[in-house]
Parts: C-alpha cells; structure tokens; sequence
C-alpha cells in the first residue's frame, strides 16, 4: 500500500505573527517557517503504518515556494521514502490544492491519502474534504485512531462531545486531529540520509491546474488589544456601569 | 578546511538539536536535578538522535561535523542544561577525538562506530589526585612486560567512568623521565581486570552528570593498545594537548549557549517584576545589568567562532582556543552572576532555574584547564612569539 501525505510549509508555531502595514496579509520575510504541526501528525502516522508493515511507501508532497524543499525534507528525514514538489509562488487556495493532489492521486494511486485537518496560517479545514469529494472517497476527519485491516479503514474520529468511530473502504481520505499521535524528532542521522532521497519537482501547469485565486482578501487585521481593567469602589457603581456606559443590563 | 555537513542539511540539524532541547530536555531538567541522573529514555532518545557522534567522521557512522559546526550545535544543546552535554560529551570530545585524530585504523574501526551511536561510552582518564593543572607530571605508570604493558595508578574526577565502555588512559611509559616526554596514551577497554571504578562524586552542580575515580590495578594491556599504534609509545602527551585544544573551542561554545539561556531567563524577569511601579527591566541600573551581558555574550559568541573557522583552516589553533575557553567561560560567570542578581531574592531560591544554572557553569571555569592555565598558556605564547621564538 502506497500512502501519499501533503505537507504544507507555514509560519513557525512559536512565532508572534505581526500584520503588514497595509492589511494586506500576515508579514513573512525573515519569519521561521515549519511544517504545519497537523501535517506533521500526517507524516508520522504514515510512518507508524509503513513501520507496521502496513505500509510500503510513503509519498510526501507539497505545493508551494522553492523554500517548501525543506518541508520536504523534514518529511524525508522523518521516514518518508521520497517526495514531490508542485512549485508555485502563488497563494494556493483549498480547492486549488485539492485538485492538484487529485491528479498527483490519479497519477500515484495510493490506497490512503493523510492530512493534516488544517493548517494553522489559514485555519481553512477543507483541502482534505475537497479532495475526498473529487475523488469520490470516504473521509475519515479529525481522526483520532487510525486502524487499517485489508481493504478498509477504522477511524476514530474526534466530534463534539466525544469520539465517532466510522469505517470506510479504501482507499480513503484520513485528516489527522491534535492526539492522533506525537510526531517524532528526526535523527539527525536521518536528516543527512535524506538530502539524498529523491525529491521531484513539478508545476501546477503539469497537472493542467489553474491555481488563480477565486477568493479575494478585503483586510487582515491584529486582533484588537485587551484594554485595561477598572477596579470600582462598590456595586452600585458597578451597576451604574453596566447599565449607562457598556449598555449591558 | 574540513568538510563537515552541507549547510542546507547542518541549518535542519540545528532546528532539529534546538527544538529537542526546548521540547524535550529543558522540561527534564528539575527531574534531572532531584533524582540525580538522566531518565533511560532521554538517554535512549539521546542516541536515537545521533547525538553521541556529532565528531565522529561520518565512515564511521558518526555526522562528522567540521569545528565551527561542532561549536554551533552544542550552543544550541548547551541552552538546555549542561547535563545532558555532559553526557554525550566525552564521546563528542576529549574521550573520542583521541582516537578519531591519532588512532590506528583498527582502533577506529573498532571503536568509532560504537562511539558514534552511544552504545560505548569514552572516558578520558587523565587527570589523578596529585596531578591536575601539571598533567605532564601524572605518576600512573604503564610498564613493560613481556608484550605486555601494566598500568597500576589512580585517576580522578573522571567523568562517565561509571558508563564508560573504554577509556583513553593517559600513563607513564618511560620511568626516566618526569614531563611530559615519557607519557602514552592507551586504549583500555572498560572490563579489562584490574579496573575499579569508585562511587560517583558528590558535586556542586550539573547534578546527574557522574565523574569518579578510576584506579588501575596492574590492569594488563597488549602493545596494540597504545593509542595510534606501537609507534607512539611515550607520545601520548601530544595527543591529550590536540584533544583539550579542540575541547577548549567546545567548552566556550558550551558557555555560550548557557549565557544565551541565562540572558534569556534574567531578561523575561526583569520585563515581569514589578518594583517602586514599574517592570524592573525599566530602571536603568537593571538596564545595566542586562546590557552587559548582551554584549559579553556578543564577545563570546563571535570568539567562538572565529576560533572554530582558524581550528578548521590551519589544524590548529592554541592561543585562540585558550583565549576562548578563558573569555567565554569567565563571561558566562560575570553574566551568571548579573542573571542571579537581577531576580533579587528569588534568584537565590531553588525554585528558579538561574540558581542551578549559576551552580552548573561555575565548572567550566576549572575542568580542560583552569582560567589560570589558560592564562600561562596565552601569556607565554605571547610572550614567544614577540621574542620571535616560536
Ligand atoms: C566535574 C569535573 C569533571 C572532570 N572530568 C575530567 C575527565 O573526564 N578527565 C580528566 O582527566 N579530568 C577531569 N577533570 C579534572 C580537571 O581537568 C581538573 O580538575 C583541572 O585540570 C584542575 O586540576 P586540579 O583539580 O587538580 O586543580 P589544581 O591543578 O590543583 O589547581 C588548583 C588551583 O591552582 C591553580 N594553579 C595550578 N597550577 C597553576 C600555575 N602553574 N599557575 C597559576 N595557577 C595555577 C589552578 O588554576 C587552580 O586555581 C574533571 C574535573 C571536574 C571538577
């Protein structure tokens, strides 16, 4: 069994993320970049598989700058077998994304594709259903437990108020919640073997997508800051407040 | 220049070493501290990284990091606590670079490998209860007999003995003499009979870490276990020189990343307490404070790596290496101390990291040579090389 793991290249989790002057997006020269941390979940559960025996092979992809070479690599030196650049400068939107990992899928047919349930620049929570949808293929989402046994596949899932078990026949879409698993830290043994690991790089044209976009950005703004507190002398001025100034009671 | 790791794959170990330093050591270190040792499944994950084989070259298995990709790195592990350096580093440094720079191929390939993952662990017994500073003055003896060499003396303070898989053992082979001309160096596998490790030291800090006596009791070794083969026999001395001269690179580098932290720590402090109405970090005396150590810290790190790249370049480097040891490691101890002095009362208190931190570099100062041996040999190198001696 093949399985095929988009990764995405984003701000670093850690940082601070600062607004461009002119609200046109988030600024990011000279900002860390990392792989997205549900992406990570999707690359080590892959492994998990492949070290089971489960898997043969663990295809990672992403589509992005020249830079997302090294969120590749990271993908490499954590256990995937070899890797595929869509390279692009644009702001690839879901269902662009989505329909270049169809046709990679046309192309590669793995039984199983993992993802991340979202990345954490956008929050946009939709490449993996927009795939399952083109595919015409179950989704397992926000999965919690992953079990494979023959031609289908067991997903715990994480819902509101619990967890969801759905089985779905392969091959399938899986999208990987926070507990699915801990990703590993690769070896650094691991990362020198993967510079030598073949690496592919295409384009969005040789899959004959149009990557546009469809969507327009009107503002990014910072989240507005928490104003200081006010220590009042007794309730009635409290109450006096709410009712006159915040118009609340 | 030698070649180490390709800078695009050396910036992804960086990441990597840094990130398992904030993630997964740092959160370990109180643990560390009570219980006085390293857990088994941080050493495990320790060695699944690699980290054991950073020097080692990458035939034998290790990552074969160049000098200055060497310094950098431990920076980055050295922001967590020097423990965990501890013990990886005999087999980075003074335990393992005696065989990677003078060994026999056969004491490599016997060695190294093992090295490089972790599964052996290299002491580097030099030092002895009457001989520290005066190394070339140690007493252990190593006499022929037969085909046979028998080394009988005590060594002290040596670090990782307790798990040590073989030691680099520095004796004396030739009785006439008392310098350091009559010294070799021997590969002594750690069960070989006759070897005693005592009970680990209790020390002021790096708690975790383990150094011991070793004594050596007509421990009986073959010719072949002269390190560099037969013909380095009373030349050991040399090899233990060219060991601690690339060490020194590393322990400044150890220094600096434990001022990083230390700066780190004091400067979240002073933007968090409060005093006479405002942030600390807001008086300028603090101001002070924080603004020395940002700069020593600058000094330091920049030395560091112009040592590394003159190390790499010319194969040696002996004055700038001392010059680093002496400066980073009394810089991280001015800058130590203004950390500590920065929290006030509770810098004093066990229940914030600077009070162990300020324990744990207070060492760097005295082991592979103390600031006063670095000074006599700076000085006497400046001296010579003006009077147009050397
Ligand atoms: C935790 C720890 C781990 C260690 N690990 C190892 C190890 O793995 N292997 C190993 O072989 N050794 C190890 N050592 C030993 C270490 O290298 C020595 O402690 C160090 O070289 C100093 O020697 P000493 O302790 O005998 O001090 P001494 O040499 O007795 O020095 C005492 C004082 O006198 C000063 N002094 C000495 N000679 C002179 C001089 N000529 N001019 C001016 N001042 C002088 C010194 O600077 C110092 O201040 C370790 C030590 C410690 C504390």
């Amino acid at each position: 069994m093949k399985i095929l793991v988009p990764v995405k290249r984003v701000i670093d989790y850690n940082v601070k993320v600062r607004v461009k002057s002119d609200g046109s997006g988030v600024e990011t020269a000279n900002v860390k970049m990392s792989m997205n941390p549900f992406d990570e979940i999707a690359v080590e559960e892959a492994i998990r598989l492949k070290e089971a025996g489960t898997a043969e092979e663990v295809v990672a992809i992403s589509i992005g700058p020249d830079k997302a070479q090294e969120t590749l690599r990271t993908a490499l030196a954590m256990g995937a077998d070899r890797a595929i650049l869509v390279k692009t400068d644009e702001i690839v939107e879901p269902l662009s994304v989505a329909k270049i990992l169809k046709a990679v899928v046309d192309e590669e047919s793995p039984k199983l594709v993992v993802l991340g349930k979202q990345a954490i620049d956008d929050d946009a929570n939709q490449t993996g259903q927009m795939l399952a949808a083109l595919l015409g293929w179950g989704q397992g989402t926000f999965a919690n437990e992953v079990k494979i046994e023959g031609e289908k596949a067991e997903i715990t899932r994480e819902v509101d108020g619990g967890l969801q078990t759905v089985s779905l026949d392969l091959p399938a879409i899986v999208t990987t919640d926070l507990r699915l698993n801990e990703p590993r830290y690769a070896s650094l043994p691991n990362i020198m073997k993967a510079k030598k690991k073949p690496l592919d790089t295409k384009t969005p044209d040789d899959y004959g997508v149009d990557v546009a976009a469809r969507l327009k950005v009107l503002k990014t703004e910072e989240p507005p800051e928490r104003s200081a507190g006010e220590i009042l002398e007794n309730v009635d001025q409290l109450v006096d407040k709410l009712k006159n100034k915040e118009g609340v009671l | 220049m030698m070649s180490g790791v390709d800078s695009d794959v050396f910036e992804q170990l960086v990441e990597t070493v840094g990130r398992f330093a904030r993630e997964r050591l740092i959160p370990e270190e109180r643990r560390v501290e009570e219980e006085d040792a390293i857990p088994e499944d941080i050493i495990d994950e320790m060695k699944a990284m690699g980290l054991f084989g950073l020097s080692v070259p990458q035939e034998f298995g290790g990552i074969g990091l160049n000098v200055p990709q060497e310094a950098r790195l431990i920076e980055t592990l050295c922001y967590a606590s020097l423990t965990f350096r501890s013990l990886i580093g005999t087999n980075v440094g003074i335990g393992a670079q005696g065989i990677v720079m003078d060994g026999t191929d056969e004491q490599r390939e016997r060695w190294l490998p093992g090295i490089a993952s972790g599964d052996i662990i290299a002491s580097f017994a030099l030092t002895e209860p009457d001989h520290g500073s005066d190394a070339g003055g140690i007493r252990t003896s190593a006499l022929r007999d037969g085909s046979d060499f028998a080394i009988n003396g005590t060594k002290r303070y040596i670090t990782n003995a307790v798990r040590a898989g073989v030691f680099t053992v520095f004796a004396r082979t030739d009785p006439e003499k008392t310098g350091a001309d009559g010294v070799s160096a021997f590969i002594v596998p750690a069960d070989t009979p006759g070897i005693t490790v005592a009970t680990p030291d209790r020390k002021m800090g790096q708690r975790g870490t383990k150094t011991s006596d070793v004594i050596f009791d007509d421990v009986r070794v073959p010719e072949s276990a002269i390190l560099g083969g037969p013909d380095r026999l009373h030349r050991g001395f040399r090899t233990a020189m060219k060991v601690l001269d690339r060490g020194r690179i590393h322990v400044g580098a150890m220094a600096v990343g434990q001022s990083q932290r230390m700066l780190d720590i004091a400067t979240d402090y002073a933007l968090e307490r409060k005093q006479f109405g405002k942030p600390i970090g807001e008086h300028q005396l603090v101001q002070g404070l924080l603004a020395d150590c940002q700069a020593e810290l600058h000094a330091a790190r920049a030395l560091v790596r112009a040592s590394a790249e003159t190390f790499d370049r010319e194969g040696k480097a002996i004055v700038e290496a001392s010059c680093t040891k002496y400066f980073c490691t009394e810089a991280a101890g001015r800058i130590a101390d203004r950390a500590l002095q920065i929290h006030g009362g509770a810098g004093y208190m066990a229940e914030y990291d600077i009070e162990r931190l300020y324990r744990d570099i207070r060492l760097l100062r005295i082991y592979e040579g103390t600031s006063q041996i670095q000074q006599l040999v700076i000085a006497r190198r400046t001296l010579a090389q003006r009077a147009g001696r050397a």
